[in-house]
Formats: C-alpha cells, sequence, structure tokens
C-alpha cells in the first residue's frame, strides 16, 4: 500500500446495522472499522486496518486503473429495451431507471479506448451497484463492442467484472449474452488480441461461465467471491458442509483456476506488467 | 396449446368471413371478438395455467430422453465414455452415430427414466467432468468433419461443492468457446428443460430448435420466484414472466425452428416424437450442408452477437 492512514480507535467502533438490517457503506464487514469516503478513496477502497476490498463503482476503477486522462467511454447511449415487458414485485423499467439514478450509468458495464501504463488497451468494467452487475442485452452488446474495437486497434482488452450473473429481467434473451460474449472472445482471439480479465467480488454464474472466465491472463482480488452457484444455494441444494472458504478467490486458486490473486494495490502494476509481455511479440 | 387454440379460432374466424353476410350484425361482432383473441393470443405473455402445463410436460417423467432419441434416430450409436482427467460423467452421453448416410457425432444431457438412473445420471446435471466429456466429442467432430447434433435437457448444471471446485463456470464457458471455434455444422434441439449455462454450454449451434413444449430459460422459474417474488411457490407467475415457452423464444429470435411433438406432448408416443425430430434434425443438418468450415463459424457467431434488444441514443460529444 502507497500510504497507511493512521486509525485511530474511534475507526474500530462499529456502528451495527441500521433500523433497515444494512450496516454503513464504509463499515467494513470484515473487521468492523469505518472510514469517511475520502479515506477509503486514498486507500483505493481497501481497509487500512484489515485489507477487506470494499467494492469500487465502474468509473471509480478505470480511474484507479487507466492512466488519467487517457479513457473514452464508449457506446454510454445504450439503454435496455425491457423486451418481455418484465413486471415481478416491480416493473423491470422501474428497476432500470432506479439503477440509473443511483450509479449516474445506463447499465452494468463501462467501456472504451484507455491505456494502463502506457499501453493502449480497451477496458470493459462492470458496475456491481448497477442491478448486482447483472448481464443482459446492453452489457453483451458493449462487452462484443469492446471486443471489436480492440481487434480493430490492435490492442488488448482489460475487464473488470463484477457481478451477480444473468439478468432474469430479460429472460432467455439474457442467457444468450454468455454465447454472445463468448463468441465475442473468439473474434478478438482470432484476430490476435490478448485479453485480460481481473475478477472483482462477487463474479458469479452467467459472467463466471461466459468470458470472464476466458481471459488469457485470469487474476481476482482477494476475497472475492468467484462461484457459478453461491454458498447458499449451493448448502441449500444439497446440504453439504462447506468449506469456509468456499467460492473465494482463494479457493479458486488453490483448485487452479486463477493464475493469480492480486490486491488491489498492485492491481495497476500487475495489469502493466502483463501488458508489456503481450506488446513483446 | 396456444397453437392448436390459434388453429381454432382461426378456422373459426375464416368460416364466419366465408359467411354469406345476410345474417350481418351479430356475426361482425363475433368476427371483431375473435379477432381480439387471435391479437392477444399473438401478443401477450403466456398465461400462468397454460405456463403450468408447459412446465409439467417439459419435465414430464416420461419424456423421451437424449437415449430414447439415440436409439430411434440414429443407427449405431456408439457411446464414448470419461473426460480422460477425472471421471466418466454419466449425467452427460456423448457418441458417434450414423445419421442420414453420414457419421455424426451425438451429445445430450440425459435424466434417468428409474430412480436408480435418475441418481446414477444425478438428474441431468452435469458436473464440469461431463461438460468437458462433451468438448471431447466436439474436438473430435471437429477434427473429422462430423456434423454435431446436440440435445438439451438438463434443469441446469450440477449446483455442488465439488462441481464449483473443479470448475463448473470455467468448463461452461470453455465449452461454448469450442462451439464457437467449430468448423463442422452444429444443430442443437431443446427436448426438455433448456435449463440456463448448463444448457447453453452445449447449444452454441448454427441451428438452434425446440421442440413444441419445451423450455429454454435463463433461471428455473422456482430459482426466479425465490429471488424475484422472494418465494418459490409463485413460481407460475415467475415461469410466465419469463417466457420460456418455445413460441416466445422463435419471436425473439432465441430459436430457428419448432419441432412439432404428437399431440398430448412427446411422452404420449416416443416413436413419433422420435419420427418427428428425425425430420427437423435431417432438414437444419440439410441446409448446413457444402458450406465451408470457415463460413459456418463466421455465420455461428454472428447469429449470437446479433441477439439483443436494446436502444441507443446518440452520445452527447465529449468536450474536449
Amino acid at each position: 500500500m502507497a500510504e497507511r492512514i493512521d486509525v485511530s480507535i474511534e475507526h474500530r467502533h462499529d456502528p451495527g446495522p441500521d433500523a433497515n438490517g444494512k450496516r454503513p457503506a464504509n463499515t467494513c464487514p470484515s473487521c468492523g472499522s469505518h472510514y469517511r469516503d475520502d479515506e477509503l478513496d486514498r486507500t483505493l477502497r481497501v481497509c487500512p486496518q484489515c485489507g477487506h476490498h470494499f467494492p469500487v463503482h465502474a468509473r471509480a476503477r478505470i480511474e484507479q486503473l487507466a492512466d488519467e486522462g487517457s479513457f473514452t467511454e464508449e457506446a454510454s447511449g445504450l439503454r435496455s429495451k425491457d423486451p418481455l415487458d418484465f413486471f415481478d414485485l416491480r416493473p423491470y423499467t422501474e428497476r432500470i431507471a432506479e439503477a440509473e439514478l443511483a450509479t449516474g450509468l445506463g447499465d452494468a458495464m463501462v467501456i472504451g479506448p484507455g491505456a494502463i501504463g502506457g499501453h493502449d488497451c480497451e477496458l470493459a468494467v462492470m458496475d456491481f451497484g448497477f442491478m448486482g452487475g447483472s448481464m443482459g442485452s446492453v452489457v453483451g452488446e458493449k462487452f462484443a463492442r469492446a471486443c471489436e474495437s480492440a481487434a480493430e486497434r490492435g490492442v488488448p482488452v482489460v475487464t473488470v467484472t463484477a457481478s451477480g450473473g444473468a439478468r432474469m429481467q430479460e429472460g432467455i434473451l439474457s442467457l444468450m449474452q454468455l454465447p454472445k460474449t463468448v463468441c465475442a472472445v473468439a473474434d478478438l482471439h482470432d484476430a490476435g488480441g490478448a485479453m485480460v480479465t481481473v475478477m472483482a467480488h462477487p463474479t458469479t454464474a452467467g459472467v463466471l461461465a461466459s468470458f470472464a472466465t476466458l481471459g488469457d491472463i485470469t487474476v481476482a482480488e482477494p476475497g472475492a467471491l468467484l462461484a457459478f452457484t453461491g454458498p447458499r444455494v449451493v448448502q441449500q441444494t444439497t446440504r453439504e458442509k462447506l468449506p469456509e472458504d468456499f467460492g473465494l478467490a482463494e479457493s479458486n486458486y488453490r483448485f487452479g483456476h486463477l493464475d493469480a490473486i492480486v490486491p488491489r494495490p498492485e492491481l495497476r502494476d500487475y495489469v502493466t506488467r502483463v501488458l508489456t509481455l503481450f506488446d513483446g511479440r | 396449446m396456444a397453437a392448436e387454440d390459434e388453429i381454432r379460432l382461426r378456422e373459426r374466424l375464416s368460416k364466419l368471413r366465408s359467411l354469406p353476410l345476410l345474417r350481418g350484425a351479430r356475426i361482425s361482432g363475433e368476427l371483431t371478438k375473435l379477432q381480439r383473441q387471435l391479437d392477444r393470443i399473438g401478443s401477450e405473455a403466456v398465461g400462468e395455467e397454460e405456463i403450468s402445463r408447459l412446465v409439467q410436460l417439459a419435465r414430464h417423467e416420461e419424456r423421451p430422453y437424449a437415449l430414447d432419441y439415440a436409439d430411434r434416430i440414429f443407427e449405431d450409436f456408439v457411446e464414448i465414455h470419461g473426460d480422460r482427467a477425472r471421471a466418466d460423467d454419466q449425467a452427460l452421453v456423448a457418441g458417434l452415430a450414423r445419421f442420414d448416410g453420414r457419421t455424426v457425432v451425438v451429445l445430450g444431457q440425459q435424466k434417468g427414466r428409474d430412480i436408480a438412473e435418475r441418481t446414477r445420471r444425478n438428474f441431468g446435471m452435469a458436473y464440469p467432468e461431463g461438460y468437458r466429456k462433451a468438448m471431447r466429442a466436439m474436438t473430435l467432430a471437429g477434427r473429422h468433419g462430423f456434423p454435431l447434433v446436440t440435445l438439451v435437457d438438463t434443469p441446469g448444471a450440477y449446483p455442488g461443492m465439488a462441481a464449483e471446485q473443479h470448475g463448473q463456470g470455467g468448463a461452461i464457458a470453455a465449452s461454448q468457446a469450442v462451439m464457437a471455434r467449430l468448423e463442422v455444422p452444429i444443430v442443437s434441439c431443446v427436448i426438455g428443460e433448456g435449463g440456463s449455462g448448463g444448457a447453453i454450454a452445449i447449444a452454441l449451434a448454427d441451428r438452434v430448435l425446440m421442440q413444441e413444449n419445451a423450455l429454454y430459460s435463463v433461471i428455473s422459474p422456482e430459482g426466479c420466484a425465490a429471488i424475484l417474488w422472494r418465494d418459490a411457490k409463485e413460481w407460475p407467475k415467475a415461469a410466465a414472466a419469463l417466457r420460456p415457452d418455445a413460441r416466445h423464444c422463435l419471436e425473439l429470435g432465441v430459436i430457428d425452428g419448432i419441432v412439432a411433438e404428437p399431440v398430448g406432448g412427446a411422452h404420449t408416443d416416443h416413436d413419433e416424437a422420435a419420427r418427428l425430430l428425425s425430420g427437423s434434425l435431417s432438414t437444419a443438418l440439410g441446409e448446413l450442408e457444402g458450406i465451408p468450415g470457415e463460413q459456418l463459424r463466421r455465420h455461428r457467431r454472428e447469429r449470437f452477437r446479433r441477439i439483443g434488444v436494446f436502444t441507443e441514443a446518440l452520445a452527447p460529444s465529449v468536450a474536449r
């Protein structure tokens, strides 16, 4: 870590869950320390006390990773069209509008050209804050365009994933974003392009079962849940006794599903090193 | 069945239209009513009652499974076993066979008929080992230029501890990636439940078909209801909202054709169901015959590249 923050005792006083059972956003769920926004921003939203990685929004992630001023957003005008007129307890359109207001994003992925450590690349970064980072038509289209743009310019794709899976509200069309993104990666690879995947917490279900696991280099942040089926559902369905670190990055690394676990403060340097190597053909 | 209703209504409608205009007023009222019913059938989500019936048909315990079709549709089916790494997952069957006078590779999930077989086959829910066996079969097809036929019938990929540890998500992705790369014709048909990732793992095809009473969905109705309605018992509502039926999948451009079933459903007559499926597979494979592999692959990828529904507003130009 570049700079450690002096954590005074007041930071460790955990106010506990509020009336709705939610903990304040800046309270560390792992050690109970709590912080002001600017404090956490300075440490890339990693708890200085215990190293817990707080979620990072897509735009903030791009600021952390990309060279200053290098990123230009593409396809920001894409919006979901509610193809099924989906209505559960609330209409899908209402959920989208709410997510857009809350995040300032059109959907759960931000794409565009940028540079990391001086290497031109195409970024495709997910935002868990937008409907759980779920992948519907817009995310699939944006990812496909990112791959196409990278292939055209002859640069690698760097993708950061954070997603609960496919977006149920788009029914079968959301499932079809799995093969769509898989085909996009295949096209990128055929054009000689590389892909580096950084899996953030959580990367599950449809996104794990499509483009996320197809990176040439695939790494994850510490403690990230990376599972096709999460522990709660596995437990409910099979009644198996699960190990403590079930589905976490550390377990995935041990079972051979990841190239590395990279703490956030080291991520930029790590990606730069990898991009340098892919540049040296 | 929506289709039968529709045919019945259309018949009545054309009869009424052809009647002499003598009895005018009442009939024209009837006409409007019928037309309205027809319009509704065309545009609305399938009702909860109907979708519940479809879910039961798609999961019917007497419904023909992949091996029932393999026996009836293909000649000389020789099953292959094992992923050459860890195990032989019997939830997913694969093999070589003859079809229309040529060798093909067939693979699909197999649910199992009685309790013993269901346990052995894990109710058609494959582990990563199953998808790796599938990839082995696909690669074999590609190496020797055999067309690939996949029969999709699974509640989903198995959601268990070992499945996760052995890389369920990665195996599903890798299997799709193999299919995106093959230079042989691929035809997939959903013959029962097309359950989410476990289904798409073997369905990245040139032609995707669905039997009339099959379902193709991103999540099980029960799973969707548990999450969005916070009560799995609300599954008929979720099933209706997800529109997992063949007609909607066709409308959305997700599948290329619907395979008819015997009246009452495929379970009522396995031989007839096989005959109908065989005809559709034959037509689909025939359409793909003679197309160069590189072109097949490009069109296959373009087919999936197009799927999705969204709008695009011009982005405000960035001030520099």
